[in-house]
């Protein structure tokens, strides 16, 4: 690499890394005064504030390692939809709480498998994040883990609910271990590739699953497309609400 | 004059966490380096601290308050380095500081020991909610006394 071109590999994966965590706390917080209980809203507001936290770190070194002095606030307000770079899972609606807590736990499941790899990183700061965010995610996914048991294993409603959850957002995991060019520079420098955390995050799942008496779907239509900025309709409409505060007073301070 | 860096660190235990200001933050482990730079002309003091949780809105308060007290003492070059490495974690805690957490009325975080009441000792209690009022801590209840108190999470 020459000295002073951007490394462009690093800078899309922590892209990828932080607008994860900010566009599934973005959804989140949209939740925020309509949770099912009092617990709830507490967990969902502290969840997705954590996940603010790690996509600042993760922004805020992708902006450095850019070296055009975008900060984390210009990569959150100032990109257009297919310049972001999160999963595709991440922005899918919030729909039902069982469609919230079903993507919550299949997200929850990977990013602590995630974050466990990158904490061994070449990369001391990409280690750094993820050893600071690991403990974080453990918990979330404490949480995610209780509700997909008990919903799953719960009433014919609640268990209903849940397998549709989970045979409409099922789909959308294969993408969390697609690896393209990107992925397979980085696993040359030393960061885990995503294709090596499927078999331990699929052991988890089946675990959970199986005792939420919920059933895995078959793997059939797998998109992809969000590591590279093609993203579902949802995303743009996410952005608008999320955007459209500082576009229309750039710079402006409470 | 320039202060020692054992004066520097009496101030800074002086500096209360904004979210629970019965503790300092050197109670609480953010702080975790004091130096003084060798430049004998205008030395510059180094202070090193740590975040908490990573979205705890506090952090961004602590290091203003951090700033502001040693400003208030008269040091004017003082640089703030936030460290990421190694996580910070509630080991980090003093004993002190849990103490103080106890009397506060928030059961601090100790990895071994049972979940106990902080205002009756009783070690009868149940967690109410996973997650609290802060990134901190979890809500809980005591079932001996029925008092409901916040727990500070082991993480």
């Amino acid at each position: 690499m020459n000295a002073g071109a951007v490394d462009h590999s690093r800078f899309e994966f922590l892209l990828r890394a932080g607008d994860n965590g900010l566009i599934l706390g973005q959804r989140l917080v949209a939740l925020l005064g309509h949770a099912p209980v009092l617990e709830e809203e507490l967990g969902i507001a502290n969840v997705a504030l954590d996940l603010l936290g790690h996509a600042r770190m993760w922004l805020s070194y992708a902006g450095e390692v850019e070296g055009a002095k975008r900060t984390e606030d210009d990569m959150a307000f100032f990109r257009n939809a297919g310049e972001f770079r999160n999963a595709l899972l991440v922005e899918q609606p919030n729909g039902s709480f069982a469609d919230t807590i079903v993507r919550q736990f299949l997200f929850d499941a990977w990013h602590v498998r995630a974050l466990g790899a990158w904490s061994a990183s070449a990369d001391e700061r990409i280690a750094a994040i993820a050893q600071k965010a690991k403990p974080e995610a453990d918990y979330h996914l404490t949480r995610s883990c209780d509700w997909v048991v008990r919903l799953g294993d719960g009433t014919d409603e609640s268990h209903a609910r849940m397998q549709a959850a989970l045979v409409g957002l099922w789909p959308y995991t294969s993408e969390l271990f697609a690896a393209d060019g990107v992925d397979r520079d980085l696993a040359a420098r030393g960061i885990v590739a995503p294709e090596d955390l499927r078999e331990a995050w699929l052991h988890d799942a089946q675990a959970v699953f199986a005792r939420a008496t919920l059933a895995i779907p078959d793997d059939a239509w797998a998109p992809t497309g969000g590591k590279r900025g093609l993203h579902t309709e949802h995303l743009s409409y996410l952005l608008a609400e999320m955007q459209s505060l500082r576009r229309s007073v750039p710079g402006e301070r409470w | 004059m320039t202060p020692s860096v054992a004066q520097v660190w009496e101030w800074l235990g002086d500096v209360p966490d904004p979210e629970i200001p019965a503790i300092s933050v050197v109670d609480l482990g953010i702080v975790r380096r004091v130096t003084w730079t060798d430049d004998a002309a205008q030395p510059e003091l180094h202070v090193a601290i740590t975040p908490t949780y990573s979205g705890c809105p506090a952090t961004t308060m602590i290091r203003r308050d951090i700033v502001g007290a040693l400003h208030a003492r008269g040091l004017e070059r003082v640089r703030l380095d936030v460290e990421l490495a190694p996580p910070w974690s509630t080991a980090a805690i003093s004993a002190s500081g849990r103490d103080k957490l106890r009397a506060y009325g928030i059961a601090p975080p100790d990895p071994d020991a049972v979940v106990a009441c902080p205002r009756c000792g009783s070690t009868a209690v149940e967690c109410t909610s996973a997650f609290g009022s802060t990134p901190c801590k979890a809500l809980y209840r005591c079932t001996a006394c029925r008092e409901p108190f916040d727990r500070f999470k082991c993480h």
